[in-house]
């Protein structure tokens, strides 16, 4: 069977630029998911949302939980997982918009912040999808492929002239029956 | 020339290297004209083989037409088409005398970090790692074979590439795999994997004449060519290995187990593959042996064990109680591909086989990186790639 269902300029490199930017956003994933993890006072002080700590620490955990993923072999689910993820940080920083917030402009930048990363996840996942798609319908039989010109019963045992080396030959010999002669070798 | 590189985990390119030159008497130059995807290139891609360099050419199945022959090489000679065996063979020391090829003595020109880490270096190898002594692999244009005069296979004529290109690793590996469980007409052989290497197992085992054959996998396709090949299936996705083995061996387990699978095993239904998964995540063992201890578990007291699997470092909770009290044997290595390709060779031209049966993807070299994704994936019906450079 012949390929040519892509063209060569995209399959030259076994890790395309969708690639390389999941594993660019996984690594930021998780660097900006350990900050939230472990410093959320820093962030929910600079965003005047004060006692939301808990919250930026499940979304810590989110984030590097979609990281690893991003990292991993398949990163596409993980990519399109964060998709969803920067709607749900967005909800998170609506509070903060308030007029009375004397942060509003950080939180302003924070969400302008995460739209443009919510742009390149969409990118990035729409992209994976597309250059690692293949058909889902197409049915695969290789119930004629034996690989033997005649039947496979036919060819059970054809090779028996096939003399295995003396160095491996199974040992205790297995099929023989045991006998304190043979043993000895008196017979 | 262009030629396949590796530049680290996942990453293959189509790159522009050097071409190479005649380095020794002994060596010669080929172009080549087919090559292919070996599953243990896939250890490669991974990341599991230790030593490997950015920019270093990859590929050990690979067959073409000699260009060039160095002074001292009498076998060669300009145009005579061969496959080369993906162990390096300098045929004179005494492993070579042997038959065992795949630990020859002189090949690997890193020896030295070989025995370090195996405690004795086996044989060099294409396109596989420093330890291997970082030999230029086949994934290319051209290539330099060291040893030519005796790591070669000359091509009878009237024979296409794709019938025999696998004569230089999976085909001999797949034999060699099945001979060294010595198959009795009554045995039961158990292959653990239906990728290229375990289809050759089977076709291997029925030629052998044992009396029923057993592979395990989850891939549909591959499971439904094991099956044309004389196999019968046990998909571990739906179904419990060792109830299945137990009902078709009358609660007995196989007499000869092998292992075509390797490090990467990818059960996923079983605790201690998630134990393997954390373990290597974390760098505390290398190697996922859970198709090892499955074989060790089921395989009839007094059994053997045969390992063509690639297995490069440290593997944990081997479970060497019951391997030991069922006095089971285990036989391993890479193959001694010399050994068995003139008696292989005969019986492709007698029509006993057509190893053509296992391509699903040709494609020109460009394309290759791509798919070394589709066959890591095992995408599009993928069992196995060659690469027309």
């Amino acid at each position: 069977m012949s390929y040519s269902g892509k063209t060569s300029s995209s399959m030259s490199q076994s890790l395309g630029t969708s690639d390389k930017l999941a594993r660019g956003i996984g690594w930021f994933s998780v660097g900006m998911g350990l900050f939230e993890l472990f410093a959320p006072r820093t962030l929910t002080h600079a965003l005047g949302m004060e006692g939301k700590e808990t919250l930026v620490r499940a979304c810590g955990m989110r984030q590097i939980i979609s990281g690893i993923g991003a990292l991993s072999d398949n990163p596409t689910p993980a990519i399109w997982s964060r998709v969803g993820g920067d709607a749900l940080d967005i909800a998170a920083l609506t509070p903060g918009l308030r007029d009375e917030n004397p942060q509003k402009h950080n939180v302003e930048l924070a969400m302008t912040f995460v739209a443009v990363t919510c742009a390149a996840d969409l990118y990035c996942a729409q992209a994976l999808h597309k250059r690692h798609k293949y058909p889902s319908s197409m049915v695969y039989d290789y119930s004629d492929r034996s690989g033997f010109y005649r039947l496979v019963a036919d060819m059970h045992g054809a090779a028996s002239d096939f003399e295995v080396p003396a160095n491996m030959r199974a040992y205790p010999p297995m099929w023989a029956e045991f006998t304190p002669e043979k043993e000895s070798g008196l017979l | 020339m262009k030629a396949l590189c590796w530049h680290g985990k996942n990453d293959i390119r189509y790159d522009t290297v050097p071409d190479p030159e005649i380095e020794h008497g002994r060596d010669a130059i080929i172009k080549v004209s087919s090559c292919a995807i070996c599953g243990s290139d896939m250890h490669l891609y991974d990341h599991f083989i230790p030593t490997m360099e950015k920019g270093d050419v990859v590929g050990h199945e690979f067959m073409g037409e000699v260009m060039e022959v160095g002074a001292e090489n009498k076998e060669l000679k300009v145009g005579d088409r061969i496959v080369v065996p993906f162990t390096i063979t300098c045929g004179e020391c005494e492993q070579c005398r042997r038959g065992n090829f795949s630990v020859c003595e002189r090949s690997n020109r890193n020896k030295s970090l070989a025995d370090k880490m195996f405690g004795h270096a086996g044989a060099g190898l294409f396109g596989y790692s420093h330890l291997t002594g970082g030999y230029a692999g086949g994934q290319a244009e051209y290539v330099r074979v060291p040893f030519a005069d005796k790591t070669h296979v000359k091509v009878p004529e009237g024979l296409t590439d794709e019938q025999v290109l696998f004569l230089g690793d999976i085909f001999p590996t797949g034999w060699q795999a099945a001979a060294q469980c010595d198959i009795q007409p009554t045995d039961t052989v158990a292959i653990w994997g239906a990728g290229p290497v375990g289809q050759f197992c089977i076709r291997s085992a029925v030629l052998l004449g044992a009396r029923q054959v057993i592979c395990i996998d989850n891939v549909p396709e591959r499971l439904s060519m094991a099956e044309a090949g004389g196999a019968i299936t046990i998909n571990f996705d739906s179904e419990s290995v060792l109830e299945r083995l137990q009902e078709l061996t009358h609660g007995k387990g196989p007499e000869k187990c092998i292992d075509a699978v390797g490090l990467e095993a990818h059960a996923t239904r079983s605790l201690d593959s998630v134990y393997d998964r954390v373990k290597q995540a974390v760098m505390l063992e290398s190697d996922r042996a859970h198709v090892l201890r499955e074989m060790i578990y089921v395989c009839r007291p007094a059994g053997v064990l045969s390992i063509p699997g690639v297995y490069g470092g440290l593997v944990d909770k081997i479970p060497m109680g019951a391997l030991m009290n069922k006095g089971l044997t285990v036989r391993t290595g890479q193959t001694h591909v010399k050994r068995w390709t003139d008696d292989l060779m005969n019986r492709i031209q007698e029509g006993q086989i057509d190893p053509s049966f296992v391509i699903t993807h040709t494609v020109g070299l460009d394309q290759g990186p791509e798919m070394y994704k589709t066959f890591r994936e095992k995408q599009d019906g993928c069992v196995k790639v060659v690469l027309k450079p």
